[in-house]
Protein backbone atom coordinates (compact mmCIF):
# COMPACT_ATOMS: atom_id res chain seq x y z
CA UNK A 1 0.00 0.00 0.00
CA UNK A 2 1.42 3.16 -1.04
CA UNK A 3 -0.75 5.66 1.04
CA UNK A 4 0.49 8.45 2.93
CA UNK A 5 -0.30 7.99 7.13
CA UNK A 6 -1.44 11.66 8.03
CA UNK A 7 -2.15 10.53 11.70
CA UNK A 8 -0.70 8.13 13.95
CA UNK A 9 -2.46 4.63 14.65
CA UNK A 10 -2.90 6.45 18.37
CA UNK A 11 -5.33 9.30 17.20
CA UNK A 12 -7.11 7.46 15.35
CA UNK A 13 -7.76 4.88 18.70
CA UNK A 14 -8.87 8.21 20.60
CA UNK A 15 -11.00 9.37 17.69
CA UNK A 16 -12.54 5.98 17.77
CA UNK A 17 -13.35 5.89 21.54
CA UNK A 18 -15.85 8.81 20.91
CA UNK A 19 -17.76 6.44 19.15
CA UNK A 20 -16.98 3.51 21.55
CA UNK A 21 -20.76 3.67 23.67
CA UNK A 22 -22.40 3.62 20.26
CA UNK A 23 -21.08 0.10 18.54
CA UNK A 24 -20.22 -2.98 19.55
CA UNK A 25 -17.41 -3.73 17.66
CA UNK A 26 -14.25 -2.16 16.31
CA UNK A 27 -15.25 0.23 13.45
CA UNK A 28 -13.32 -0.18 10.21
CA UNK A 29 -14.79 3.09 8.03
CA UNK A 30 -15.66 5.76 9.95
CA UNK A 31 -17.55 8.04 7.39
CA UNK A 32 -17.39 11.78 8.81
CA UNK A 33 -19.39 14.65 7.82
CA UNK A 34 -19.71 13.08 4.03
CA UNK A 35 -21.57 15.23 1.79
CA UNK A 36 -21.06 14.43 -1.87
CA UNK A 37 -22.23 16.70 -4.83
CA UNK A 38 -23.08 16.35 -8.70
CA UNK A 39 -23.03 19.81 -9.54
CA UNK A 40 -24.86 21.40 -7.73
CA UNK A 41 -26.83 18.73 -6.03
CA UNK A 42 -26.26 17.16 -3.17
CA UNK A 43 -26.77 13.36 -2.91
CA UNK A 44 -25.60 13.10 0.84
CA UNK A 45 -25.90 15.64 2.98
CA UNK A 46 -23.47 15.35 5.84
CA UNK A 47 -23.10 11.63 6.30
CA UNK A 48 -22.01 10.25 9.63
CA UNK A 49 -21.44 6.31 10.00
CA UNK A 50 -19.25 4.01 11.84
CA UNK A 51 -18.78 1.06 9.97
CA UNK A 52 -18.12 -2.38 11.90
CA UNK A 53 -15.45 -4.80 11.21
CA UNK A 54 -17.16 -8.72 10.11
CA UNK A 55 -20.40 -7.50 10.27
CA UNK A 56 -23.31 -6.44 7.78
CA UNK A 57 -24.33 -2.80 7.30
CA UNK A 58 -27.28 -2.56 5.39
CA UNK A 59 -28.07 1.00 3.58
CA UNK A 60 -31.62 1.27 2.62
CA UNK A 61 -33.95 3.94 1.56
CA UNK A 62 -36.05 4.87 -1.52
CA UNK A 63 -34.95 5.51 -4.62
CA UNK A 64 -32.30 8.42 -5.47
CA UNK A 65 -31.91 8.79 -1.64
CA UNK A 66 -28.13 8.79 -1.93
CA UNK A 67 -27.50 5.30 -0.85
CA UNK A 68 -25.70 3.78 -3.80
CA UNK A 69 -23.62 7.55 -4.35
CA UNK A 70 -22.45 6.83 -0.74
CA UNK A 71 -21.57 3.27 -1.15
CA UNK A 72 -19.75 4.34 -4.23
CA UNK A 73 -17.80 6.85 -2.96
CA UNK A 74 -16.35 4.39 0.14
CA UNK A 75 -14.30 2.62 -3.17
CA UNK A 76 -14.05 6.13 -5.03
CA UNK A 77 -15.90 4.89 -7.69
CA UNK A 78 -17.83 8.55 -8.13
CA UNK A 79 -14.39 8.99 -9.31
CA UNK A 80 -15.76 7.94 -13.18
CA UNK A 81 -18.30 10.53 -13.08
CA UNK A 82 -16.95 14.18 -13.77
CA UNK A 83 -18.99 16.83 -12.26
CA UNK A 84 -19.18 14.51 -9.07
CA UNK A 85 -16.93 15.75 -6.04
CA UNK A 86 -16.85 14.75 -1.96
CA UNK A 87 -16.27 16.86 1.21
CA UNK A 88 -15.96 15.94 4.46
CA UNK A 89 -14.00 11.87 5.25
CA UNK A 90 -13.95 8.62 5.09
CA UNK A 91 -11.18 7.49 7.31
CA UNK A 92 -9.82 3.85 6.73
CA UNK A 93 -6.93 2.48 8.64
CA UNK A 94 -6.35 6.22 9.41
CA UNK A 95 -6.56 7.81 6.39
CA UNK A 96 -8.97 9.85 4.90
CA UNK A 97 -9.51 8.49 1.75
CA UNK A 98 -11.19 10.97 -0.08
CA UNK A 99 -7.91 12.27 -0.10
CA UNK A 100 -6.41 12.91 -3.81
CA UNK A 101 -3.12 11.62 -2.86
CA UNK A 102 -4.82 8.27 -2.17
CA UNK A 103 -3.78 5.28 -4.17
CA UNK A 104 -7.31 4.68 -5.46
CA UNK A 105 -6.00 1.37 -7.36
CA UNK A 106 -4.80 0.10 -4.21
CA UNK A 107 -7.56 1.70 -2.32
CA UNK A 108 -10.02 -0.35 -4.86
CA UNK A 109 -8.24 -3.74 -4.20
CA UNK A 110 -8.92 -3.42 -0.35
CA UNK A 111 -12.25 -2.32 -0.89
CA UNK A 112 -13.66 -4.55 -3.06
CA UNK A 113 -17.18 -3.94 -5.23
CA UNK A 114 -20.13 -5.55 -6.69
CA UNK A 115 -22.70 -4.02 -8.45
CA UNK A 116 -26.34 -4.60 -9.31
CA UNK A 117 -25.74 -6.05 -12.44
CA UNK A 118 -24.15 -9.39 -12.59
CA UNK A 119 -20.97 -8.23 -14.90
CA UNK A 120 -18.56 -10.83 -15.81
CA UNK A 121 -16.12 -10.11 -18.39
CA UNK A 122 -16.77 -12.56 -21.42
CA UNK A 123 -13.88 -14.70 -20.53
CA UNK A 124 -13.67 -17.59 -19.18
CA UNK A 125 -14.77 -18.23 -15.75
CA UNK A 126 -10.65 -18.95 -14.70
CA UNK A 127 -9.56 -15.56 -16.63
CA UNK A 128 -12.49 -13.87 -14.89
CA UNK A 129 -10.89 -14.36 -11.31
CA UNK A 130 -7.46 -14.03 -12.71
CA UNK A 131 -7.87 -11.17 -14.86
CA UNK A 132 -7.29 -8.70 -12.15
CA UNK A 133 -4.87 -11.45 -10.18
CA UNK A 134 -2.50 -10.98 -13.46
CA UNK A 135 -2.36 -7.63 -13.30
CA UNK A 136 -1.16 -7.82 -9.63
CA UNK A 137 1.93 -9.87 -11.26
CA UNK A 138 0.50 -13.28 -9.88
CA UNK A 139 1.93 -15.41 -13.14
CA UNK A 140 2.78 -18.82 -11.07
CA UNK A 141 -0.17 -21.09 -12.64
CA UNK A 142 -0.42 -23.16 -9.37
CA UNK A 143 -0.80 -20.26 -7.36
CA UNK A 144 -3.26 -19.27 -9.74
CA UNK A 145 -5.25 -22.42 -9.61
CA UNK A 146 -5.14 -22.53 -6.14
CA UNK A 147 -6.60 -18.49 -5.82
CA UNK A 148 -9.07 -19.55 -8.21
CA UNK A 149 -10.20 -22.54 -6.09
CA UNK A 150 -10.12 -20.86 -2.88
CA UNK A 151 -12.09 -17.98 -4.07
CA UNK A 152 -14.87 -19.63 -5.93
CA UNK A 153 -14.85 -22.16 -2.74
CA UNK A 154 -15.69 -18.80 -0.72
CA UNK A 155 -18.23 -17.80 -3.05
CA UNK A 156 -19.87 -21.26 -2.97
CA UNK A 157 -19.66 -21.33 -6.47
CA UNK A 158 -16.57 -23.98 -7.03
CA UNK A 159 -18.75 -27.38 -7.04
CA UNK A 160 -21.21 -25.90 -9.88
CA UNK A 161 -18.68 -24.57 -12.10
CA UNK A 162 -15.25 -26.17 -11.22
CA UNK A 163 -15.78 -29.01 -14.55
CA UNK A 164 -15.95 -25.72 -16.68
CA UNK A 165 -13.32 -23.58 -15.68
CA UNK A 166 -12.47 -22.42 -18.88
CA UNK A 167 -15.80 -22.49 -20.64
CA UNK A 168 -17.17 -18.53 -21.38
CA UNK A 169 -18.42 -16.77 -17.91
CA UNK A 170 -21.75 -15.92 -20.27
CA UNK A 171 -22.85 -19.42 -20.24
CA UNK A 172 -23.56 -19.25 -16.35
CA UNK A 173 -27.17 -18.54 -14.94
CA UNK A 174 -27.19 -14.73 -13.75
CA UNK A 175 -27.16 -16.39 -9.97
CA UNK A 176 -23.97 -17.99 -10.91
CA UNK A 177 -22.45 -15.04 -12.91
CA UNK A 178 -23.18 -12.99 -9.27
CA UNK A 179 -21.33 -15.51 -7.18
CA UNK A 180 -18.36 -15.13 -9.94
CA UNK A 181 -18.15 -11.64 -9.46
CA UNK A 182 -17.99 -11.99 -5.66
CA UNK A 183 -14.99 -14.84 -5.87
CA UNK A 184 -13.64 -12.40 -8.47
CA UNK A 185 -13.62 -9.92 -6.14
CA UNK A 186 -12.39 -12.26 -3.25
CA UNK A 187 -9.71 -13.08 -4.98
CA UNK A 188 -7.92 -10.14 -4.35
CA UNK A 189 -8.12 -10.21 -0.75
CA UNK A 190 -10.10 -7.12 0.13
CA UNK A 191 -11.03 -6.50 3.45
CA UNK A 192 -14.29 -5.04 2.60
CA UNK A 193 -16.86 -5.95 0.52
CA UNK A 194 -19.45 -3.38 -0.89
CA UNK A 195 -22.56 -5.20 -2.67
CA UNK A 196 -24.59 -2.35 -4.11
CA UNK A 197 -27.71 -4.41 -4.57
CA UNK A 198 -26.29 -7.58 -5.64
CA UNK A 199 -29.77 -9.45 -5.01
CA UNK A 200 -32.06 -7.18 -6.96
CA UNK A 201 -31.55 -8.60 -10.56
CA UNK A 202 -31.77 -12.10 -9.36
CA UNK A 203 -34.43 -14.94 -9.30
CA UNK A 204 -35.64 -15.34 -5.79
CA UNK A 205 -33.69 -19.20 -5.54
CA UNK A 206 -30.16 -17.01 -6.40
CA UNK A 207 -31.30 -14.53 -4.23
CA UNK A 208 -31.41 -16.89 -1.49
CA UNK A 209 -27.93 -18.27 -2.06
CA UNK A 210 -26.38 -14.71 -1.96
CA UNK A 211 -28.09 -13.93 1.23
CA UNK A 212 -26.35 -17.29 2.64
CA UNK A 213 -23.06 -16.25 1.18
CA UNK A 214 -23.28 -12.90 2.56
CA UNK A 215 -23.63 -14.01 6.46
CA UNK A 216 -20.83 -16.54 5.87
CA UNK A 217 -18.77 -14.00 4.48
CA UNK A 218 -18.97 -11.54 7.57
CA UNK A 219 -16.62 -14.11 9.27
CA UNK A 220 -13.93 -13.10 7.15
CA UNK A 221 -14.97 -9.85 5.80
CA UNK A 222 -16.75 -5.89 6.42
CA UNK A 223 -19.60 -5.74 4.24
CA UNK A 224 -21.83 -2.84 3.27
CA UNK A 225 -24.72 -3.62 1.27
CA UNK A 226 -27.08 -1.22 -0.84
CA UNK A 227 -30.76 -3.30 -0.48
CA UNK A 228 -34.36 -2.67 -1.74
CA UNK A 229 -35.55 -5.44 -0.20
CA UNK A 230 -36.95 -4.90 3.50
CA UNK A 231 -36.91 -8.49 4.45
CA UNK A 232 -33.36 -9.29 2.72
CA UNK A 233 -32.26 -5.98 5.15
CA UNK A 234 -33.68 -7.65 8.16
CA UNK A 235 -32.44 -10.84 7.74
CA UNK A 236 -28.69 -10.50 6.40
CA UNK A 237 -27.28 -7.34 8.02
CA UNK A 238 -26.38 -6.34 11.57
CA UNK A 239 -26.41 -2.84 11.24
CA UNK A 240 -28.63 -0.52 9.32
CA UNK A 241 -29.11 2.67 8.26
CA UNK A 242 -32.15 4.63 6.37
CA UNK A 243 -31.51 7.11 4.01
CA UNK A 244 -33.70 9.59 3.07
CA UNK A 245 -33.28 12.39 0.19
CA UNK A 246 -29.75 12.58 0.94
CA UNK A 247 -29.64 12.13 4.83
CA UNK A 248 -29.01 9.68 7.30
CA UNK A 249 -32.22 9.49 8.70
CA UNK A 250 -31.78 6.66 11.20
CA UNK A 251 -28.39 4.59 11.53
CA UNK A 252 -28.75 1.71 14.45
CA UNK A 253 -28.93 -1.98 14.85
CA UNK A 254 -30.59 -3.86 12.69
CA UNK A 255 -32.95 -5.37 15.14
CA UNK A 256 -33.65 -1.65 16.59
CA UNK A 257 -34.46 0.02 13.00
CA UNK A 258 -36.65 -2.95 11.63
CA UNK A 259 -38.89 -3.34 15.35
CA UNK A 260 -38.21 0.00 17.13
CA UNK A 261 -37.11 3.10 15.16
CA UNK A 262 -36.84 5.88 16.52
CA UNK A 263 -37.31 8.06 13.99
CA UNK A 264 -41.21 8.27 12.10
CA UNK A 265 -39.89 8.48 8.83
CA UNK A 266 -37.87 5.23 8.98
CA UNK A 267 -40.88 3.67 10.61
CA UNK A 268 -43.53 4.90 7.00
CA UNK A 269 -40.76 3.63 5.20
CA UNK A 270 -40.05 0.24 6.59
CA UNK A 271 -43.85 -0.48 6.70
CA UNK A 272 -44.26 0.56 3.22
CA UNK A 273 -46.20 3.74 3.42
CA UNK A 274 -43.77 5.12 0.91
CA UNK A 275 -40.48 4.76 -1.02
CA UNK B 1 -58.04 1.49 -38.31
CA UNK B 2 -56.47 4.64 -39.26
CA UNK B 3 -53.14 4.12 -37.57
CA UNK B 4 -53.24 0.33 -38.94
CA UNK B 5 -53.09 1.80 -42.62
CA UNK B 6 -49.86 4.52 -41.83
CA UNK B 7 -48.21 1.48 -40.04
CA UNK B 8 -48.53 -0.35 -43.39
CA UNK B 9 -48.03 2.53 -45.94
CA UNK B 10 -44.79 2.37 -43.38
CA UNK B 11 -43.82 -1.39 -43.57
CA UNK B 12 -44.37 -0.97 -47.07
CA UNK B 13 -41.95 2.15 -47.58
CA UNK B 14 -39.31 0.50 -45.65
CA UNK B 15 -39.46 -2.95 -47.49
CA UNK B 16 -38.87 -1.00 -50.56
CA UNK B 17 -36.51 1.39 -49.86
CA UNK B 18 -35.03 -2.13 -48.39
CA UNK B 19 -35.28 -3.47 -51.82
CA UNK B 20 -34.48 -0.82 -53.92
CA UNK B 21 -30.59 -1.08 -52.06
CA UNK B 22 -30.41 -4.58 -52.69
CA UNK B 23 -31.58 -4.28 -56.16
CA UNK B 24 -29.05 -1.21 -56.90
CA UNK B 25 -26.45 -3.28 -55.24
CA UNK B 26 -26.97 -6.37 -57.07
CA UNK B 27 -27.11 -4.29 -60.58
CA UNK B 28 -23.86 -2.56 -59.87
CA UNK B 29 -22.74 -5.93 -59.03
CA UNK B 30 -23.93 -7.68 -62.57
CA UNK B 31 -22.91 -4.92 -64.33
CA UNK B 32 -19.31 -4.69 -63.56
CA UNK B 33 -19.18 -8.42 -63.42
CA UNK B 34 -20.83 -9.63 -66.75
CA UNK B 35 -18.94 -6.76 -68.77
CA UNK B 36 -15.33 -7.09 -66.49
CA UNK B 37 -14.88 -10.71 -65.76
CA UNK B 38 -14.82 -12.14 -69.56
CA UNK B 39 -11.53 -9.57 -70.14
CA UNK B 40 -10.10 -10.97 -66.28
CA UNK B 41 -7.89 -13.50 -67.52
CA UNK B 42 -4.38 -15.23 -65.42
CA UNK B 43 -2.73 -13.06 -68.16
CA UNK B 44 -4.53 -9.74 -67.25
CA UNK B 45 -3.83 -9.77 -64.13
CA UNK B 46 -0.13 -10.83 -64.16
CA UNK B 47 1.31 -8.83 -67.28
CA UNK B 48 2.18 -5.28 -67.10
CA UNK B 49 -0.23 -2.51 -68.65
CA UNK B 50 1.34 -1.24 -71.78
CA UNK B 51 1.05 2.36 -72.89
CA UNK B 52 0.24 2.02 -76.27
CA UNK B 53 -0.26 -1.50 -77.42
CA UNK B 54 -3.56 -3.89 -76.56
CA UNK B 55 -3.39 -6.53 -74.15
CA UNK B 56 -2.09 -4.99 -71.41
CA UNK B 57 -2.61 -6.26 -67.80
CA UNK B 58 -2.86 -4.76 -64.29
CA UNK B 59 -0.30 -6.45 -62.16
CA UNK B 60 1.88 -3.86 -60.76
CA UNK B 61 -1.78 -1.74 -60.16
CA UNK B 62 -3.32 -4.48 -58.37
CA UNK B 63 0.13 -4.93 -56.21
CA UNK B 64 -0.04 -0.95 -55.44
CA UNK B 65 -3.04 -1.16 -54.34
CA UNK B 66 -2.85 -3.95 -51.85
CA UNK B 67 0.50 -2.60 -50.68
CA UNK B 68 -0.33 1.26 -50.30
CA UNK B 69 -3.93 0.26 -48.48
CA UNK B 70 -1.34 -2.02 -46.05
CA UNK B 71 1.30 0.66 -45.52
CA UNK B 72 -2.17 3.09 -45.06
CA UNK B 73 -3.97 0.53 -42.41
CA UNK B 74 -0.09 0.50 -41.02
CA UNK B 75 -0.49 4.26 -40.32
CA UNK B 76 -3.98 4.87 -39.49
CA UNK B 77 -5.40 2.22 -37.57
CA UNK B 78 -2.61 2.38 -34.33
CA UNK B 79 -3.03 6.47 -34.48
CA UNK B 80 -6.97 6.18 -35.28
CA UNK B 81 -7.20 3.89 -32.38
CA UNK B 82 -5.28 5.61 -30.08
CA UNK B 83 -7.41 9.07 -31.17
CA UNK B 84 -10.33 7.34 -30.19
CA UNK B 85 -8.87 6.13 -26.67
CA UNK B 86 -8.12 9.69 -26.25
CA UNK B 87 -11.64 10.84 -26.88
CA UNK B 88 -13.52 7.99 -25.41
CA UNK B 89 -11.78 8.05 -22.01
CA UNK B 90 -9.37 10.68 -21.51
CA UNK B 91 -10.79 13.81 -23.24
CA UNK B 92 -12.96 15.62 -20.30
CA UNK B 93 -16.01 17.51 -21.87
CA UNK B 94 -16.05 20.88 -22.63
CA UNK B 95 -14.41 23.38 -25.14
CA UNK B 96 -11.25 22.05 -26.21
CA UNK B 97 -13.22 18.49 -26.61
CA UNK B 98 -15.93 19.70 -28.58
CA UNK B 99 -12.69 21.80 -30.37
CA UNK B 100 -11.10 18.62 -31.43
CA UNK B 101 -14.31 17.01 -32.22
CA UNK B 102 -15.71 19.32 -35.04
CA UNK B 103 -12.10 19.17 -36.52
CA UNK B 104 -12.23 15.67 -37.13
CA UNK B 105 -15.46 15.94 -38.45
CA UNK B 106 -14.40 18.69 -40.77
CA UNK B 107 -11.35 16.44 -41.78
CA UNK B 108 -13.79 13.97 -42.38
CA UNK B 109 -15.80 15.43 -44.69
CA UNK B 110 -12.77 17.08 -47.18
CA UNK B 111 -13.52 16.29 -50.92
CA UNK B 112 -10.79 13.93 -51.02
CA UNK B 113 -9.30 16.06 -53.76
CA UNK B 114 -8.34 18.52 -52.09
CA UNK B 115 -6.50 16.14 -49.73
CA UNK B 116 -4.74 15.03 -52.70
CA UNK B 117 -3.50 18.71 -53.55
CA UNK B 118 -2.72 19.05 -50.02
CA UNK B 119 -0.41 16.19 -50.13
CA UNK B 120 0.70 16.98 -53.53
CA UNK B 121 1.72 20.63 -51.67
CA UNK B 122 3.61 18.99 -48.20
CA UNK B 123 4.68 15.69 -49.16
CA UNK B 124 5.14 15.66 -53.00
CA UNK B 125 6.94 19.60 -53.20
CA UNK B 126 7.64 20.83 -50.04
CA UNK B 127 8.95 17.55 -48.47
CA UNK B 128 10.31 17.05 -51.80
CA UNK B 129 9.46 13.14 -51.73
CA UNK B 130 8.04 13.28 -55.58
CA UNK B 131 5.29 10.66 -56.39
CA UNK B 132 5.43 8.31 -54.16
CA UNK B 133 3.88 5.24 -52.25
CA UNK B 134 4.17 6.87 -48.85
CA UNK B 135 2.84 10.10 -50.02
CA UNK B 136 -0.14 8.72 -51.18
CA UNK B 137 -0.28 6.26 -47.59
CA UNK B 138 0.05 9.40 -45.51
CA UNK B 139 -2.94 11.41 -47.68
CA UNK B 140 -5.11 8.41 -47.01
CA UNK B 141 -4.31 8.55 -43.69
CA UNK B 142 -5.40 12.21 -43.50
CA UNK B 143 -8.85 11.18 -44.17
CA UNK B 144 -9.62 8.10 -43.21
CA UNK B 145 -7.57 8.72 -39.49
CA UNK B 146 -10.79 10.79 -38.78
CA UNK B 147 -13.18 7.72 -39.69
CA UNK B 148 -10.43 5.67 -37.35
CA UNK B 149 -11.25 7.91 -34.50
CA UNK B 150 -14.73 8.40 -35.06
CA UNK B 151 -15.23 4.42 -34.58
CA UNK B 152 -13.37 3.63 -31.81
CA UNK B 153 -14.74 6.58 -29.95
CA UNK B 154 -17.93 5.03 -30.73
CA UNK B 155 -17.02 1.25 -30.14
CA UNK B 156 -15.36 2.06 -26.87
CA UNK B 157 -18.43 4.01 -25.59
CA UNK B 158 -20.63 1.26 -26.40
CA UNK B 159 -19.03 -1.34 -24.33
CA UNK B 160 -21.22 -1.46 -21.49
CA UNK B 161 -20.54 0.73 -18.24
CA UNK B 162 -20.88 -2.69 -16.23
CA UNK B 163 -17.56 -3.65 -17.57
CA UNK B 164 -15.58 -0.88 -16.99
CA UNK B 165 -16.33 -0.49 -13.36
CA UNK B 166 -16.04 -4.07 -12.66
CA UNK B 167 -12.47 -3.68 -13.92
CA UNK B 168 -11.75 -0.69 -12.13
CA UNK B 169 -13.87 -2.04 -9.34
CA UNK B 170 -10.81 -4.29 -8.81
CA UNK B 171 -8.04 -1.92 -8.44
CA UNK B 172 -6.78 -2.21 -12.08
CA UNK B 173 -5.95 0.96 -13.71
CA UNK B 174 -7.44 2.92 -15.96
CA UNK B 175 -5.06 2.14 -19.04
CA UNK B 176 -5.05 -1.77 -17.93
CA UNK B 177 -8.73 -1.37 -18.23
CA UNK B 178 -8.78 -0.36 -21.41
CA UNK B 179 -6.29 -2.56 -23.12
CA UNK B 180 -7.57 -5.85 -21.18
CA UNK B 181 -11.56 -4.89 -21.38
CA UNK B 182 -12.76 -1.95 -23.60
CA UNK B 183 -10.31 -2.50 -26.43
CA UNK B 184 -11.27 -6.40 -26.61
CA UNK B 185 -14.99 -5.50 -26.19
CA UNK B 186 -15.05 -2.72 -28.73
CA UNK B 187 -12.75 -4.73 -31.29
CA UNK B 188 -15.50 -6.01 -33.46
CA UNK B 189 -16.75 -2.02 -33.99
CA UNK B 190 -12.99 -0.94 -34.97
CA UNK B 191 -12.84 -3.85 -36.98
CA UNK B 192 -15.44 -2.30 -38.83
CA UNK B 193 -14.29 0.89 -39.03
CA UNK B 194 -11.04 -0.36 -40.25
CA UNK B 195 -12.71 -2.22 -42.97
CA UNK B 196 -14.70 1.03 -44.17
CA UNK B 197 -11.23 3.07 -44.18
CA UNK B 198 -10.01 0.27 -46.40
CA UNK B 199 -12.44 0.11 -48.67
CA UNK B 200 -11.88 3.58 -49.17
CA UNK B 201 -8.33 3.32 -49.60
CA UNK B 202 -9.18 0.25 -52.35
CA UNK B 203 -11.17 2.80 -54.38
CA UNK B 204 -9.70 6.10 -53.97
CA UNK B 205 -8.42 7.58 -57.41
CA UNK B 206 -8.45 11.39 -56.48
CA UNK B 207 -6.23 11.63 -53.62
CA UNK B 208 -3.61 9.40 -55.26
CA UNK B 209 -3.44 10.94 -58.53
CA UNK B 210 -1.44 14.04 -57.40
CA UNK B 211 0.60 11.96 -54.21
CA UNK B 212 1.12 8.64 -55.24
CA UNK B 213 1.53 9.20 -59.30
CA UNK B 214 -0.03 7.93 -62.27
CA UNK B 215 3.11 5.71 -63.31
CA UNK B 216 4.80 2.48 -61.99
CA UNK B 217 8.46 2.04 -62.29
CA UNK B 218 8.87 -1.34 -64.21
CA UNK B 219 9.46 -4.07 -60.94
CA UNK B 220 11.56 -6.83 -60.03
CA UNK B 221 8.93 -9.14 -58.08
CA UNK B 222 12.61 -11.12 -57.03
CA UNK B 223 13.51 -8.25 -55.21
CA UNK B 224 12.56 -7.74 -52.16
CA UNK B 225 15.08 -5.25 -50.82
CA UNK B 226 12.86 -2.28 -49.88
CA UNK B 227 15.75 0.47 -50.54
CA UNK B 228 16.00 -0.85 -54.26
CA UNK B 229 14.15 1.04 -57.30
CA UNK B 230 13.22 -2.04 -58.98
CA UNK B 231 11.31 -3.46 -56.12
CA UNK B 232 7.99 -3.33 -55.19
CA UNK B 233 8.39 -2.67 -51.63
CA UNK B 234 10.29 0.19 -52.05
CA UNK B 235 7.90 2.83 -50.58
CA UNK B 236 9.53 5.69 -52.33
CA UNK B 237 8.68 4.82 -56.02
CA UNK B 238 5.45 6.14 -57.86
CA UNK B 239 2.71 3.96 -58.15
CA UNK B 240 -0.41 3.98 -59.95
CA UNK B 241 -2.99 2.05 -58.16
CA UNK B 242 -6.10 -0.09 -60.11
CA UNK B 243 -8.37 2.79 -58.65
CA UNK B 244 -6.12 5.38 -60.41
CA UNK B 245 -5.26 2.77 -63.68
CA UNK B 246 -9.15 2.77 -64.11
CA UNK B 247 -9.47 6.20 -64.39
CA UNK B 248 -6.25 7.42 -66.54
CA UNK B 249 -7.14 4.74 -68.98
CA UNK B 250 -10.47 5.95 -69.53
CA UNK B 251 -9.48 9.55 -69.47
CA UNK B 252 -5.70 9.81 -71.63
CA UNK B 253 -5.65 5.84 -72.57
CA UNK B 254 -3.63 5.87 -75.49
CA UNK B 255 -4.32 2.03 -76.07
CA UNK B 256 -7.10 0.51 -78.27
CA UNK B 257 -8.41 -1.68 -75.96
CA UNK B 258 -9.17 0.82 -72.77
CA UNK B 259 -13.38 -0.28 -72.92
CA UNK B 260 -11.71 -3.44 -72.08
CA UNK B 261 -8.83 -3.00 -69.54
CA UNK B 262 -11.16 -0.41 -67.89
CA UNK B 263 -13.79 -2.80 -67.50
CA UNK B 264 -11.50 -5.62 -66.72
CA UNK B 265 -9.95 -3.59 -64.10
CA UNK B 266 -13.12 -2.65 -62.43
CA UNK B 267 -14.14 -6.02 -61.98
CA UNK B 268 -10.75 -6.88 -60.14
CA UNK B 269 -11.57 -3.97 -58.16
CA UNK B 270 -14.94 -4.87 -57.02
CA UNK B 271 -14.13 -8.47 -56.36
CA UNK B 272 -10.93 -7.99 -54.61
CA UNK B 273 -12.72 -5.14 -52.32
CA UNK B 274 -15.17 -8.08 -51.62
CA UNK B 275 -12.66 -10.39 -50.79
CA UNK B 276 -11.31 -8.38 -48.79
CA UNK B 277 -13.83 -7.85 -46.44
CA UNK B 278 -14.99 -11.15 -46.23
CA UNK B 279 -11.56 -12.22 -44.97
CA UNK B 280 -11.12 -8.85 -42.70
CA UNK B 281 -14.44 -10.44 -41.15
CA UNK B 282 -13.59 -13.80 -40.93
CA UNK B 283 -10.11 -12.63 -39.50
CA UNK B 284 -12.01 -10.42 -36.96
CA UNK B 285 -14.52 -13.48 -35.62
CA UNK B 286 -11.32 -15.42 -35.14
CA UNK B 287 -9.45 -13.00 -33.05
CA UNK B 288 -12.74 -11.47 -31.23
CA UNK B 289 -13.23 -15.32 -30.31
CA UNK B 290 -9.58 -15.60 -28.63
CA UNK B 291 -9.71 -12.36 -26.80
CA UNK B 292 -13.11 -12.89 -25.29
CA UNK B 293 -14.03 -16.31 -24.68
CA UNK B 294 -11.97 -19.74 -23.63
CA UNK B 295 -8.72 -19.47 -22.59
Amino acid sequence: MNYTVDSPKETKKEKLLNYSTQFNKEVVLDVKNLSIFYGNKEAVKRANMGIEKNAVTALIGPSGCGKSTFIRSINRMNDLIPSSRAEGEIIYDGINILRSDVNVVALRAEIGMVFQKPNPFPKSIYNNITHALKYNGQKNKQALDQIVEESLRKAALWDEVKDRLHQSALSLSGGQQQRLCIARTLAMEPRILLLDEPASALDPVSNAKIEELILQLKEDYSIVIVTHNMSQASRVSDKTAFFFNGDVVEYDDTKKIFTNPSETKTEEYISGRFG
Amino acid sequence: MNSRITDRIATGVFYTIAAIMVALLLYLFYFILANGLPQVTWDFLTSESSSYKAGGGIRDQLFNSLYILVITMIITVPLGVFGGVYMAEYAKPGKLTSFIRSCIEMLASLPSIVVGLFGLLIFVNKMGLGYTIIGGALALTIFNIPVMVRVTEDAINSVPKEQKEASLALGITRWHTIKTVLLPYAFPGILTGAILASGRVFGEAAALLYTAGLSTPSLDYGNWNPLADNSPLNIFRPAETLAVHIWSVNTQGLIPDIREVANGASAVLVIAVLVFNILARWLGSVIHKKLTAGK
